[in-house]
């Protein structure tokens, strides 16, 4: 159970969810309960409102199934000419994504969101098309039917018979507004007999009985629900993300047994529907017994697809070893802290339940908190296993089996020499040797098979009547009987051995070599290290031709190595590399995305970014990775993933370190240079200012000389300023500061700049002090001011307002001139910027610098703009809340 | 009466020699030292009336001699860099009269210096201060401005009395709130800033063009007389 401290903080993958909605369009889905109910038509018209509040909207693709007023609506939009996809021999129109997002528009409008594209488009089905258009931030309205929803697939057609291939994962609902589109039974009926419904093809067939009334009322509970359950889940996200305690679901956890029969996938939407209902996490684990090994392909393969269905319905996926389903199971409640267990019933016979105990019992007595959900196997929906394929799969190997024949005749020659210089009970002895082989080498049925065989070659050649398969002697028939126990007990004893013992070695195998790859990691210092270490061990451990890809600076991914390095790739297979890159998921060979491509590709994630990507591809173009390995190749492409960010950390901290020396140079050799000016600066004015005295000179010569040394020095003291904000190094020292003071002694030190430009103060009297760096600030003041008698038509004059406001209260110094070339209003913060066009009065470019880094060091905020009015412009300081003064009650 | 003896301590020599140049204009007679040892030695062997000192020696730290200076009855001006307010606040908390910035005008630096060795050498006179139309009688602890008496606060008095009893020279904020509201309102800034508002209203002209009460940002308060300066 989730502890209370931690349900109140907000759950990450809920904030990642919000996040990720974030720059990401909205997905809207007509949801109906049958086909009929109007679901284009609503679409239509509500992206035909949106268009009239002028938003830009097209047609990705509507299908109107000649209906004469859903076609009169699609007039009214501009529409994205299909892309025509030539499939063998037929030309087939599909929606073209590349356009639409080359087109960019607000909205775009998407027909049945359930379609399967046909072969060769970029995805296979039509929901993926629309993931990429919202990722591209275009917002989509799409139809779908909620009999095409993955987790209702089998509940609908449990009930309607009829079973669509076309599905759409539940998790696409998850972020999508979702309307209803809803009729009454009657109604729809009624429309169905008046010939206004398209029939799907394959709904032809049990027309009349999906659209009873009593089917359509269940569809229509079913979308009901579907949308109030999605409403539910959107809220609970919100609420996780915004840590709104006390609306928590508490701390489920679902946990699904798959198995290698195909009511697994039952059980794995059964357990989708439950985890939905209590929104709970859940998981897939599948348990590897010795029995896996005796796995068809086809058990594989079933298999295989189960883990994929649950991952795509949002199930986190494990496989576990262990001795047996009970322990393994447990052994995965314990690790995912589960409450609550879906296995199917045993299809198992009643005798093996009897001599081994049933799981079901078991898992219920030695899990104790843990609700156990048993669910039947529906028969025909489900268990497609047949009886063939069963025994076929238990026979065992016919090498075996003629061994075994070999063995049983060496030995009955072997016994005859026994027989002639010992008793027959010695002969019963040899013969148990071909049973203990045969058994330990070949399995269960092999070794009974060899029992019987050996018992029967015994009664031939040594029991009388020899010849005979017939027993005189009572005691023989016994000798026989025990000699078949024998093979049976041993050949269990050394099958499960066997079984097991292949079984670790494989597991120690993977861990060991999983082992020797983290060391050879640890000692990777480059990225193209890195590549080869890995491509090479991927192609040693998975016979597979491997590339290893990384995002260039540039545009696209570069090829970091390759093994064997001539390993080529299309165009195709770099589509997909980057699609995996750009959406980090796998793509190509055995994933659902781009399939053409003769790679696999697997992304290499970190901190949310892939950041490279790893191809795999066999030799003969055969799938690149059973679906059962793909936990140890991930194991690879993690490991690979943690090093490649270890060694970018590495590079970006000598880069770091580089800047920063190099700043420090920088800040150093500008300091030192101004104070080395400095001095001189000093001594030169205070010698003008003598001269002056003296009259020894022509004072206008010495003016001027005054009036440039003065200018240079205030450039070093604004260098030495823009240095110290640069390199951080500001000390402030906060007291409250009272404004009109701080505007008068500004304004005071600025007497002859002012001279010719009359101020005005419209600064209330009673405005509340500010605590500020009263230095910094009088710099600021000073320069800002500077910087209006510059601009400022002379006589016209300067304002300096202040006044209170909501949250704060606002500084302004307004000047009356030419003002700031539009789109200058940010940039005149910038280093070096001056005005153009102005540079007449002179300046050093960093004074307003300098004001924005110490008003932002202050905690403040500054704005430049132009008066309304256009005479001139105004620079306002906002000074928030926080750093205003209550009035000092105790200053008397 | 005899000149006034001044020492300028500053490691620049070119700011020595110019110091000099206007110091000795003024009927000053000038002693250059060029770091604090030799401030130390002259300051026992000259004797001298006043000190000019860079606070930004090779030897040791300026504000080190600040008070071995101001212990010996010399008027003392530091000069010092215009983003070194600290420094500026603690020299005077710790005696200094007064403090220029560089770069300084020489005219400025002998004002300063004057009005320094003004007050110590006669630091009680009892007369009756003039800044402009505003009259400061200590003594009879009246205000008048234009010949009209400015009715005041207790606090608003005790604040111009303070800075009156030195007037032209700053007074930093500590000094003035340990004076005016006691040891234990020392940081109470705010406190100085609000009552230094009433007072503007009571005695300037213009309260937001300030011509007697001069602000300086981060230091202090000092009285100008608007006359002269």
């Amino acid at each position: 159970m989730i502890s209370r401290s931690d349900s109140d903080r907000p759950s990450p993958e809920a904030l990642l969810r919000e996040a990720a909605r974030e720059g990401r369009g909205r997905l809207k889905v007509f949801l109906g309960a049958a086909p009929g109910v109007g679901k284009t038509y609503e679409m239509l018209t509500e992206g035909g409102a949106r268009k009239r509040a002028s938003t830009d909207v097209v047609l990705g693709i509507v299908e109107t199934h000649g209906r004469v007023e859903t076609e009169a609506l699609t007039k009214d939009f501009e529409i994205v000419p299909r892309r025509t996809v030539d499939y063998q021999g037929r030309a087939l129109s599909e929606m073209d994504v590349d356009a639409i997002l080359e087109r960019h528009p607000q909205l775009v409008l998407v027909d049945e969101l359930a379609h399967t594209n046909a072969p060769g488009c970029r995805h296979p089905k039509r929901w993926q098309d629309v993931e990429e258009l919202l990722a591209a931030g275009i917002d989509v309205y799409s139809t779908l039917n909620v009999q095409h929803l993955e987790s209702l697939n089998d509940v609908v057609a449990s009930f309607t018979r009829v079973r669509v291939r076309e599905t759409v994962p539940d998790s696409i609902l998850e972020t999508a507004d979702i309307e209803v589109v809803d009729i009454p039974p009657d109604e729809l009926i009624e429309r169905l007999k008046e010939g206004k419904v398209y029939i799907p093809q394959e709904a032809t067939r049990a027309l009349g009985h999906f659209f009873s009334k009593s089917n359509l009322s269940a569809l229509r509970e079913l979308a009901l629900r579907r949308a109030a359950q999605a409403v539910d889940t959107q809220m609970l996200d919100y609420l996780r993300a915004h840590a709104l305690a006390g609306t928590w679901a508490a701390g489920e956890r679902i946990v699904v047994a798959v198995s290698e029969l195909s009511g697994s996938m039952y059980l794995i939407r059964a357990a989708k529907r439950l985890a939905d209902a209590q929104n709970a996490p859940w998981s897939a684990v599948y348990v590897e017994t010795p029995r896996s090994l005796n796995f068809t392909e086809q058990d594989r393969e079933i298999l295989a697809e189960g883990m994929r269905l649950a991952s795509q319905l949002g199930a986190t996926v494990a496989s576990i070893p262990a001795a047996n389903v009970v322990d393994g199971l447990k052994l995965a409640i314990e690790e995912m802290r589960a409450t609550q267990l879906v296995i199917g019933k045993s299809v198992r016979s009643r005798w093996f339940e009897l001599r081994h105990g049933s799981v079901v019992d078991r898992l219920v007595r030695e899990t104790p908190g843990v609700a156990v959900h048993v669910l039947p196997h529906v028969e025909g929906l489900v268990d497609r296993i047949s009886p063939e394929r069963r025994r076929r799969g238990s026979w065992g190997n016919p090498i075996g089996y003629a061994v075994s024949i070999v063995l049983v005749a060496l030995f009955t020659a072997v016994a005859v020499g026994v027989h002639s210089f010992g008793g027959l009970t010695n002969v019963a002895l040899v013969y148990l040797v071909p049973v203990l082989a045969a058994a330990s080498l070949y399995g269960l049925r092999t070794g009974v098979f060899t029992g019987i065989l050996s018992a029967l070659a015994y009664n031939f050649f040594f029991l009388e009547p020899v010849y005979t398969f017939t027993i005189q002697d009572p005691e023989n028939v016994l000798t026989v009987f025990v000699f078949i126990i024998v093979a049976i007990v041993t050949s269990q004893f050394a099958a499960r051995v066997r079984v097991q013992a292949n079984l670790a070695e494989r597991s120690s195998g993977q861990n060991a070599a999983l082992a020797s790859f983290a060391r050879t990691l640890s000692r990777v210092a480059t990225t193209h290290e890195l590549g080869q270490t890995l491509c090479g061990e991927v192609s040693r451990q998975f016979d597979v031709n491997a590339l290893f890809l990384l995002p260039s600076e540039q545009s696209g991914l570069e090829l970091a190595s390759a093994v064997p390095p001539d390993a080529t790739r299309g165009p195709i297979d770099t589509a997909a590399a980057e699609w995996s890159v750009d959406h980090k998921q796998v793509a190509g060979r055995g994933s659902s995305t781009l399939t053409a491509s003769e790679w696999l590709f697997q992304p290499l994630l970190s901190s949310g970014r892939a950041i490279g990507v790893l191809g795999i591809a066999k030799t003969d173009g055969s799938e690149p990775v059973r679906t059962d390995r793909l936990p140890f190749l991930m194991s690879f492409i993690d490991q690979a993933a943690l090093a490649l960010e270890r060694i970018e950390l590495a590079e970006d901290l000598t880069s770091v370190v580089q800047l920063r020396e190099r700043d420090r140079l920088r800040g150093a050799l500008l300091s030192s240079v101004s104070h080395d000016l400095r001095t001189p600066l000093t001594t030169i004015i205070a010698a003008v200012n003598e001269l002056k005295k003296a009259k020894a000179a022509d004072p206008k010569l010495l003016g001027e000389i005054e009036s440039q040394s003065e200018r240079l020095s205030r450039f070093v003291s604004n260098m030495l300023d823009m240095v110290r904000i640069e390199a951080g190094g500001i000390q402030l020292m906060l007291e409250p500061v009272d404004l009109t003071e701080a505007v008068a002694s500004a304004a005071d030190d600025l007497r002859q700049e002012l001279a010719d430009h009359p101020v005005k103060f419209e600064i209330a009297p009673d405005l509340p002090l500010v605590r500020l760096d009263p230095q910094l600030f009088h710099q600021c003041l000073v320069n800002l001011l500077e910087n209006a008698a510059k601009y400022s038509d002379p006589k016209a004059g300067i304002t300096i307002e202040a006044y209170r406001e909501s949250n704060g209260m606002i500084l302004s110094i307004i000047d009356k001139g030419a003002g700031l070339p539009p789109g200058m209003e940010d940039r005149v913060f910038e280093t070096f910027v001056r005005i153009e066009g102005s540079d007449r009065k002179g300046g050093t470019g960093l004074g307003l610098a300098i004001v924005k880094g110490f008003i932002e060091a202050m905690g403040l905020e500054i704005a430049a703009r132009n008066n309304e009015d256009s005479s001139g412009a105004r620079f306002m300081i906002r000074f928030p809340e926080q750093v205003l003064v209550r009035e000092a009650a105790m200053a008397e | 009466m005899s000149k006034h003896k001044v020492v300028v301590v500053d490691d620049e020599p070119a700011i020595r020699r110019l110091l000099r140049v206007a110091l000795e204009r003024a009927d000053y007679s000038v002693v250059e030292a060029s770091n604090g040892r030799e401030a130390l030695s002259s300051l026992s062997i000259d004797h001298p009336d006043a000190v000019l000192l860079d606070l930004g020696l090779p030897d040791r730290e300026g504000l080190e001699l600040v008070p071995l200076i101001a212990k010996t009855g010399a008027a003392l001006l530091v000069i010092s860099a215009r983003e070194a307010t600290q420094e500026k606040v603690a020299a005077l908390d710790l005696g200094a009269d007064d403090y220029v910035t560089k770069p300084f005008d020489t005219d400025e630096v002998l004002a300063r210096l004057r009005r320094a060795l003004r007050q110590h050498l006669n630091l009680n006179g009892n007369e009756p201060i003039k800044l402009g139309d505003l009259e400061i009688d200590l003594l009879a602890r009246r205000v008048r401005r234009g010949g009209a008496d400015v009715h005041l606060t207790p606090k608003e008095y005790a604040l111009l009395a303070e800075l009156a009893k030195y007037p032209g020279r700053v007074l930093t904020h500590s000094q003035i709130l340990r004076e005016v509201w006691g040891q234990a309102h020392e940081g109470h800034v705010e406190y100085l800033r609000v009552t230094a508002r009433g007072l503007r209203m009571k005695i300037e002209a213009d309260p937001s063009r300030p011509e007697i009460l001069k602000t300086e940002p981060a230091i202090g308060y000092r009285l100008r007389d608007p006359v002269k300066e």
